[in-house]
């Protein structure tokens, strides 16, 4: 509830739209509470009292209320849809916005499709909660008082017979609503692991023919089946309780009418016309209570998704620019330094991924980090546009701490090729020019031909014109990577990360691809991740990382005499290294 | 990758999330009558409980007409004698038969709620049992995944139709049916009188929905394309940010919202018209009971009486006129999705020709290719020709050109999929003659997307043998040279794991299946050791644990690594679907051939 009322100022701006809404529905209420009066007024002036005149007239404005009604009812309608409409546009405009200012680690410990949940089905089950509250969700309530005032001023004393009933029925519809939520929700979490099941057996089938699974698979199903059946069974069965319940109070509350009234009617004390309005009053009450029901389900899909909406739109941002921040000057590459940099995603320094590293790249060098999975190397270039803050020491480009300077000024110099090459729908020329949509055709084809991606994109029946699907699914990974490389070459960056960024590239295309760097950009910096040996021969310098540590710095020539991990890693890639321990484990090893 | 484990909670699909608004989703059956006619069968073991809970609908819906009826009565009796004489008598009786009433009412949601639940819970084990029974080949066909997550909204449609809307359905066409016969009787022209509202509300209901059909397809199509854009910058939101293409990408949003955001209140009016209408409609009925009952009272035609049990009679008929449209969506919907249900059933399932043949018993494992022909399409050749012998023990490398049939060949040793020519044995035996699981437990099988199931590390690798202790698997662990990282785990063996959860690295996968392996201990040994993801140091423990598993076991080996190669007992290059050389690695190598232009490019790479 807390959350609902927290989103309740996405409301605030449409305030008098939803105020004339209820307005309308205020009136449209008025006007179908006038018609029970105008029935008994028919009754007992008209046929009781046999003047034509009455009836002819009472009818005919019954009618006229009744055309107006549909005026109103359609202006209500259409207001309340377009305030919930325009609150669930606002809704997932603010969520997206947020999304867009989240870091890296706040990206961490979001999942994406759990993000896309909230935008999506969360967004509206506000919308719909606030829209249907506009319409019959307020229209029961107020009908019921409505009534309840002309039971009164029809006849106090029968009036006062109809409280208790009213009194239970609330009490009733309340007491459902109470008990059905939490039982929908286990039913929910029962049909969750069924489909779990259902899905696991879909995705692993391979695996549950080749083990012969399929008794063990079937009653874990039978199992989850049965669980949820019998949930739902006992929910449902619960469920269908409440309208024979509601419907009896109503009848209950006729028979009150029919005995109660007539007692009074036999003193004189009540005409008829008044018992059939009674009569009326109450089903004009009941039946939108009824409706009211259906509201639970709003209500409770209402309340958790709030919850949800709320948390997202509450995370900080981990990364802002300082208030004092700089722009990085765009001259000439910056010496990168990291000081006894120290790095855990938690923010805690017993979970750090890197530890005390220090070692800098002077501009215009190509620095290769080379380490098993695991050992931090993409978690130690992604703190160079500051994607993530360090937890201990500092980086420095040129003089300055990364995060005294502004990240959009940080990211304009620094080109990164991340680790799985994201593409986005539209062309392969869109997508090459994405850091920069005002570079020439020219321009991306430069970019595309150092990157090795000229030739496979010319083959193709439309060359640059070529459309990415969602996520690029329609390339191969291979190209895919060479795409993103040339984006980020587009960007003539000073600084160019490639996080291992060539892995499902051939050898001699990467090679192809570090000599056209190297002629097309001689001055860059640039820091290279790799998996394999090939990669980092050549670089100026070669940074050996294990377990978050920098255990060798050098040339390959040199790591190759005194580093002995750089020697394993060189030997399980080459192979035929007779001195490398492990090739010599594996050959002891072998049948 | 993630470096945290990301907080999964279970069973957020965010494909549900993507689905539109549920209002106005009006969907047909292409044939509705034959999917009814599929679903009622699932009704009949409860055939003594349906037709009870039809008997006590008709009676219920039968009673609720009496109470408005004797209602008339005691206002006639009152206007007419202005005594109360008798009124206890007839307000009890009223009392009475609307208590009984209810009471049916009550019962009978009851065991209908109890009966479909039931009824549904042998579908979705049918389905379940079948769906397990198809053959690989359906699975890799693309759209299998998507097909069958469907099927779980399509289960809960049937449900929402048959647990609630059919004895709404049938409750509500009774008491229609009663109330219309019960005013005629009472008076003919009130009667037609008051029917006149029908057909206005037919003929709206059939307007409004037309033009709610138009809108909510120009809202899908909007929604889609809104999806589209916020999945893409959600998913790709690291890129975005850090090409600077944050404004843009929230313009590019903006204006899509708009656009739902128009078509949501075009479409919400028009499908929203129906609720206030109908109830203004509700009104006009009472309106003309009243002034035409007034009217034929002031020439005596009718009673007070009368005109009361007419406007309660009116409120019960009005009522259900108003639940049927949306009746009438949701059991097409329910139709609909059954519909989607038997295409699956009727998709064939795995033939077991040899079900009752004689079981391999203790295989040696001695594998036999003889002119094997293969194509995944009938006219699509994958093996033209493949021949070659496995000697039981032996290690065999497939190596080859991507797409050049390696997979498929463990594709049909398994019998994953069925051969078109040749045969191929085991221990002399032709495949087709042993009976598929005795065939599939002589099998061990590793593949480089290792799948886990929900469950935790012990249950994983329990699934090579469900009846193996904690020790044993334990033990095959360590075989597997899975324990240090086990350990390591927050909770050790008892760490929950899940397919969607990366908790694990792949590498740290690969060892869990090879753990499986050692577990399920086959006489043949399939592997498909892609390493792409996996460093090279983690690789040669994985290699090592390779090893181990493979020592006396007939072993196919779709290898990727020099050290496999060189170490196996025979080398087989596949390309274009028949073995283009065979032979020990450095046979092969000094050759000159096929070969060592393979393991040129992929292992050699340049010269350092």
């Amino acid at each position: 509830m807390r959350h609902l009322r927290k989103l309740l100022r996405f409301a605030t701006p449409y305030s008098g739209r939803s105020l004339l809404a209820l307005l309308l529905l205020t009136t449209l209420v008025f006007l179908d509470l006038s018609i029970p009066r105008l029935i008994q007024q028919l009754i007992d002036h008209g046929i009781l009292q046999h003047d034509r005149g009455v009836v002819l007239r009472t009818s005919a404005l019954m009618l006229g209320i009744s055309f107006l009604s549909v005026f109103i009812a359609v202006g209500n309608n259409h207001l309340s849809v377009s305030v919930g409409e325009s609150v669930g546009r606002d809704l997932r405009d603010a969520i997206f916005v947020k999304i867009q200012s989240f870091s890296s680690g706040n990206l961490d410990r979001q999942n994406t499709g759990q993000l896309l949940v909230r935008l999506t089905s969360d967004t509206s089950a506000i919308q719909r909660v606030l829209q249907v509250s506009l319409r019959i969700g307020t229209r029961a309530p107020l009908l019921m008082l409505g009534s309840l005032v002309l039971m009164v001023s029809t006849s106090p004393a029968l009036a006062l017979t109809m409280l208790p009933l009213l009194l239970v029925t609330t009490l009733v519809i309340v007491f459902f609503l109470v008990k059905m939520e939490p039982m929908f929700r286990g039913v929910q979490k029962e049909l969750d692991r069924l489909n779990t099941v259902l899905q696991e057996n879909v995705a692993g089938i391979r695996l549950v023919k080749a083990f012969v699974r399929d008794r063990h698979e079937r009653l874990r199903f039978e199992r989850s089946n049965e669980a949820y059946t019998s949930v739902s069974e006992q929910v449902m069965q619960f469920a269908s309780l409440m309208s024979p319940v509601l419907t009896m109070c109503v009848n209950g509350g006729m028979v009150i009418v029919i005995w109660a009234g007539g007692l009074q009617a036999a003193h004189g004390t009540l005409s008829s016309g008044q018992i059939v309005a009674f009569i009326n009053y109450l089903l004009t009450t009941m039946a939108p209570l009824l409706m009211m029901t259906i509201l639970s389900n709003v209500w409770a899909s209402a309340l958790a998704s709030a919850k949800r909406i709320d948390d997202v739109l509450e995370v900080v941002p981990e990364i802002r620019d300082a208030p004092d921040a700089l722009a990085l000057s765009a001259e000439s590459p910056p010496r990168i330094a990291f000081e006894n940099v120290t790095f855990a995603y938690s923010g805690k320094p017993r979970d750090a991924v890197l530890k005390n590293l220090t070692f800098s790249a002077e501009p215009g060098q190509t620095v290769a980090i080379l380490g098993a999975t695991g050992a931090g190397k993409s978690t130690l270039v992604k703190l160079i546009p500051r994607f993530y803050d360090v937890t201990r020491g500092r980086v420095l480009l040129g003089d300055r701490d990364v995060r005294t300077l502004t990240q959009d000024s940080l990211l304009a110099q620094i080109g990164v090729v991340p680790q799985e090459s994201v593409l986005f729908s539209g062309t392969v020329r869109d997508n090459i020019r994405y850091g920069r949509p005002s570079a020439s055709d020219e321009e991306v084809v430069r970019a595309a031909e150092a990157a090795q991606a000229h030739d496979f994109i010319s083959r193709s029946a439309d060359g640059y014109d070529s459309r990415v699907e969602q996520r690029g699914q329609n390339f191969s990974g291979g190209q895919r990577q060479r795409i993103a490389i040339a984006r980020a070459l587009l960007l003539k960056p000073l600084i160019l990360i490639l996080d291992d960024s060539t892995s499902a590239v051939d050898v001699e295309t990467e090679t192809r691809i570090q000599r056209a760097l190297a002629a097309q950009h001689p001055n860059q910096t640039r820091i290279v991740v790799a998996q394999r040996i090939s990669t980092v021969l050549t670089a100026d310098r070669i940074l050996v990382i294990d377990e978050g540590e920098l255990v060798a710095d050098g040339r390959h020539a040199e790591l190759m005499r005194t580093s002995s991990v750089y020697r394993e890693i060189y030997a399980s890639q080459l192979g035929a290294e007779p001195s490398a321990p492990s090739a010599a484990r594996l050959a002891t090893e072998s049948p | 990758m993630n470096p945290l484990p990301t907080g999964n909670a279970a069973g957020t699909d965010p494909r549900a999330g993507m689905r539109p608004g549920q209002i106005g989703r009006i969907e047909k059956a292409g044939d509705p009558k034959s999917a009814l006619q599929r679903l009622l069968p699932y009704l009949r073991p409860f055939r003594a409980g349906v037709a009870l809970v039809l008997l006590l609908v008709v009676l219920y819906t039968a009673l609720s007409l009496v109470g408005p009826y004797l209602m008339g009565v005691a206002i006639d009796r009152l206007v007419q004698t202005k005594q109360a004489a008798g009124l206890p008598e007839l307000s009890l009786l009223m009392l009475g038969v609307y208590l009984l009433s209810n009471l049916l009412q009550a019962v009978s949601g009851r065991m209908m709620a109890r009966i479909s639940q039931r009824a549904l819970k042998q579908l979705r084990a049918d389905l379940f049992s079948h769906v397990q029974s198809l053959p690989v080949g359906f699975f890799d066909r693309s759209a299998a995944g998507d097909l069958l997550s469907r099927l779980t909204n399509d289960i809960d449609a049937i449900n929402q139709a048959i647990s609630q809307n059919v004895t709404t359905l049938v409750a509500s066409l009774l008491s229609m049916v009663g109330i219309v016969v019960a005013m005629f009787i009472l008076d003919r022209w009130l009667a037609l009188a008051s029917l006149v509202v029908v057909p206005i509300m037919f003929w709206f209901t059939r307007y409004v929905a037309r033009y709610t059909r138009r809108g909510f397809r120009d809202l899908q199509r909007d929604l889609g394309q809104l999806n589209g854009v916020m999945e893409e910058a959600v998913s790709g939101q690291r890129v975005l940010h850090a090409f600077r293409r944050k404004e843009s990408a929230i313009s590019a949003f903006r204006e899509a919202n708009a656009k739902v955001f128009r078509a949501g209140v075009s479409a919400n009016s028009y499908a929203l018209l129906l609720m206030p209408i109908t109830s203004v409609l509700g009104n006009l009925f009472v309106i003309v009971l009243a002034g035409l009952g007034g009217y034929l009272a002031l020439s005596g035609l009718v009673t007070v009486g009368i005109i009361a049990t007419f406007i309660s009679y009116g409120q019960n008929f009005i009522q259900p006129l108003r639940q049927l449209a949306n009746l009438y969506n949701s059991i097409q919907a329910a139709l609909a999705g059954s519909e989607r249900i038997f295409a699956i059933v009727d998709v064939p399932a795995e033939p077991d020709d040899a079900a009752n043949a004689p079981p391999l018993g203790v295989a040696r494992g001695d594998v036999k290719f003889e002119h094997v022909r293969f194509g995944y399409l009938p006219n699509a050749v994958v093996l033209s020709d493949l021949s070659f012998e496995a000697k039981p023990g032996e290690v065999t490398a497939l190596v080859g050109p991507t797409g050049a049939g390696k997979t498929t060949i463990i594709n049909l040793l398994t019998r994953f999929y069925e051969i078109d020519g040749g045969r191929i044995t085991i221990d002399g035996r032709d495949l087709r003659q042993i009976p598929k699981p005795d065939l599939r437990r002589h099998l061990g099988l590793v593949l480089q997307d290792v799948f886990l199931f929900s469950g935790s590390v012990l249950e994983n690798i329990r699934y090579g043998r469900l009846g193996a202790s904690d020790a044993e698997v334990m033990e095959a662990a360590k075989l597997a040279e899975a324990e240090p990282f086990i350990r390591l785990l927050p909770q050790g063996y008892q760490t929950e794991l899940s397919e969607r959860a990366n908790n694990l690295s792949q590498g740290q996968r690969q060892l869990i299946a090879i753990a499986r392996a050692i577990l399920a201990d086959p006489a043949i040994l399939i592997l498909d050791e892609a390493t792409s993801s996996v460093d090279t140091r983690t690789e040669a423990r994985i290699q090592s644990a390779l090893l181990r598993l493979m020592k006396g076991r007939t072993s196919f080996v779709i290898a990727h690594r020099l050290s496999t190669i060189a170490d196996a007992d025979q080398v087989l290059v596949i390309e274009g679907g028949a073995v283009a050389e065979r032979g020990k690695h450095a046979e092969l190598l000094a050759r000159g051939g096929v070969y060592q232009r393979l393991y040129a490019s992929q292992f050699k790479g340049e010269a350092i």
